[in-house]
């Protein structure tokens, strides 16, 4: 009777999707206490960067801006606003220009930038005709 | 609000310590970390490997508060499932609970059910039959450092995707045990995370009803064997095969079935793709029909040969490395070693589950001196392949164009090395 109902549990179990494995153990699950890093790099390198430590790294580490690669004035300011209508970063009007400025010298898509894309974009088109 | 975990503690803990970063003089040397190059078009290449994160090995740096952490490549050469301390981790809002007991955690389950749950963790371990699944994760901006033009965003090279075994409770079993009321249409899933700043919005995702209930979403409390890593979202993650990573919620605390479609934020406007063939837009095209970005596409990997690497010539040279078939399973792995030209089938490895990582492999010999391309390229159970032409949109989700693998050949000369 037992190995019947055995059997029939696991041809139920076959017939599930994912595969049941009640026969397999499950971890013993144990509480967790960490520290995460804050990452307390700031910016640095440049005028405005008052304006960008004291609006910025409140709710991400700077590391996430050093990042990007370069973009034109219109898509940081585009980020920024972004930050503070949907993210509801909570930056002074005052301080907007300043930190898209800072973006703009340190990130900002340059001449030389420029005939790196372009050079980017041939060299996809060359290997995908 | 009900809080065990005393996450609004934890929230005005980090706020406070935040203050404090911001005074102390503590950075880490530049030259103290091992840095990787990610080869992104216009740069920058450069990222720390770091191994700074509890239960972590080491992982490419992309952010550090709210982690965004990269699976280092050569990890894939290893076989089909990622460790748990080395795969990839990405989170929204920096306020996440550091600490999770699991004597005091509950899962809620509430809405238009019968009978509103809290179940303990020993209630969904112990008390719900138990399943297991290979399922590729994978972020909807993997491989967004190679979108032209460049979208901002998380700079990923092709490590923000991870293959498990998930182990947990069908999603399926717990809706019954609430009992799902007719009136139903999608299920909102929140984790422990959250905002920052107030009147921010919560990180939260919904499922259709019907997928919700179809038997393959999952609860997992554990990967690989293991309990997840906190920063994999312990001690709770929804499993949902197939789906980009943005429904796999972290920290899983809160299920709510809803009677009307979800219009938060993160359903609404973020994680929306356009709704054409391949998502593909031109850029700065608008006035596109944008829809919740869903099921995963195929991919595939040459995972032991370097980009730049040297091959030897006339003699047959091992190609291997890992696919995915995306919604469903790889069905097969075509091989190039000139560029597009002509294409080779690889041998598939064990088949561990239609949702997991395929490895393959191949041989192949180059007899020509100078730059070579290799090439692969999945097509999946459904007859879906990747394409060869990148497609571009503006958030830079679901890349799946066949990769191409620069290598070089010397000639036959000098003792048969290229």
């Amino acid at each position: 009777m037992l190995n019947r109902m055995i059997a029939l549990g696991l041809l139920l179990g076959m017939a599930l999707s994912p595969v049941s494995v009640w026969a397999q153990s499950a971890p013993v699950l144990k509480s967790v206490s960490v520290n995460l890093p804050i990452g307390d790099r700031m910016f640095s390198d440049g005028a405005n960067t008052d304006a960008i430590n004291n609006n910025c790294v409140a709710c991400h580490s700077a590391d996430m801006v050093l990042n990007q690669p370069p973009f034109p004035k219109a898509v940081w300011e585009a980020e920024v606003h972004k930050m503070i209508n949907v993210y509801k970063a909570p930056i002074d009007e005052a301080d907007v220009a300043p930190i898209v400025a800072y973006l703009v010298q340190t990130k900002g898509e340059n001449r030389s930038m420029q005939r790196g894309r372009s050079r980017c974009i041939a060299a996809v088109c060359r290997r995908q005709p | 609000m009900f809080d065990p975990q005393g996450v609004a503690a934890t929230r005005r803990r980090f706020l406070g310590q935040i203050s404090f970063a911001g005074l102390a003089i503590t950075a880490t040397p530049a030259w103290a970390e091992k840095m990787v190059k990610l080869p992104l078009p216009d740069g920058p290449e450069e990222r720390p490997l770091t191994t700074d994160f509890p239960q972590k090995g080491p992982m490419i740096l992309q952010r550090t508060r709210p982690p965004l952490l990269e699976t280092p490549f050569e990890v894939f050469d290893r076989g089909v499932f990622t460790p748990n301390d080395q795969f990839y981790v990405r989170w929204h809002w920096a306020a996440i609970p550091n600490a999770v007991d699991v004597e005091t955690f509950r899962l809620t389950v509430r809405g238009h059910v019968d009978k509103t749950l809290s179940l303990s963790l020993n209630d969904i371990v112990n008390g719900l039959p138990r399943v297991e699944l290979a399922a590729v994760n994978q972020c909807s901006g993997n491989s967004r450092g190679y979108f032209l033009p460049r979208v901002a965003g998380a700079q990923w090279s092709n490590g923000a995707m991870g293959n498990a075994k998930w182990m947990g409770v069908r999603l399926k079993d717990v809706l019954d045990r609430a009992g799902v009321k007719a009136v139903a249409v999608q299920v909102r899933f929140n984790g422990l995370d959250e905002p920052v700043v107030d009147g921010a919005p919560d990180f939260m995702k919904s499922l259709d009803i019907d997928h919700a209930r179809d038997g393959e979403v999952m609860i997992a409390y554990a990967m690989n064997g293991q309990q997840l890593p906190l920063v994999n979202g312990f001690p709770l993650r929804l499993v949902v095969p197939g789906w980009y990573s943005t429904y796999w919620v972290k920290m899983l605390s809160d299920i709510e079935v809803l009677a009307q479609p979800d219009d938060n934020f993160w359903m609404k406007t973020a994680y929306t793709i356009p709704d054409t063939p391949h998502a593909n837009i031109t850029p700065g095209q608008t006035g596109v029909k944008m829809v919740p970005i869903n099921r995963m596409v195929p991919r595939s990997f040459l995972t032991n040969i370097k980009a730049g690497a040297s091959v030897r010539a006339g003699s047959p040279t091992l190609a291997r490395g890992i696919a995915f078939g995306g919604d469903t399973g790889v069905a097969k792995i075509d091989f190039s070693a000139d560029g597009g030209k002509t294409w080779q089938p690889a041998k598939l490895g064990k088949d561990e589950g239609k949702y997991g990582f395929r490895q393959w492999e191949t041989h192949f010999t180059i007899t020509k001196k100078g730059s070579h391309s290799l090439m692969v390229r999945c097509t999946n159970s459904d007859g879906t392949a990747q394409p060869d032409t990148p497609s571009w949109n503006a958030s830079g989700f679901m890349r799946n164009v066949v990769e191409a693998t620069p290598v070089r050949c010397h000639g036959l000369r000098r003792a048969d090395r290229c």
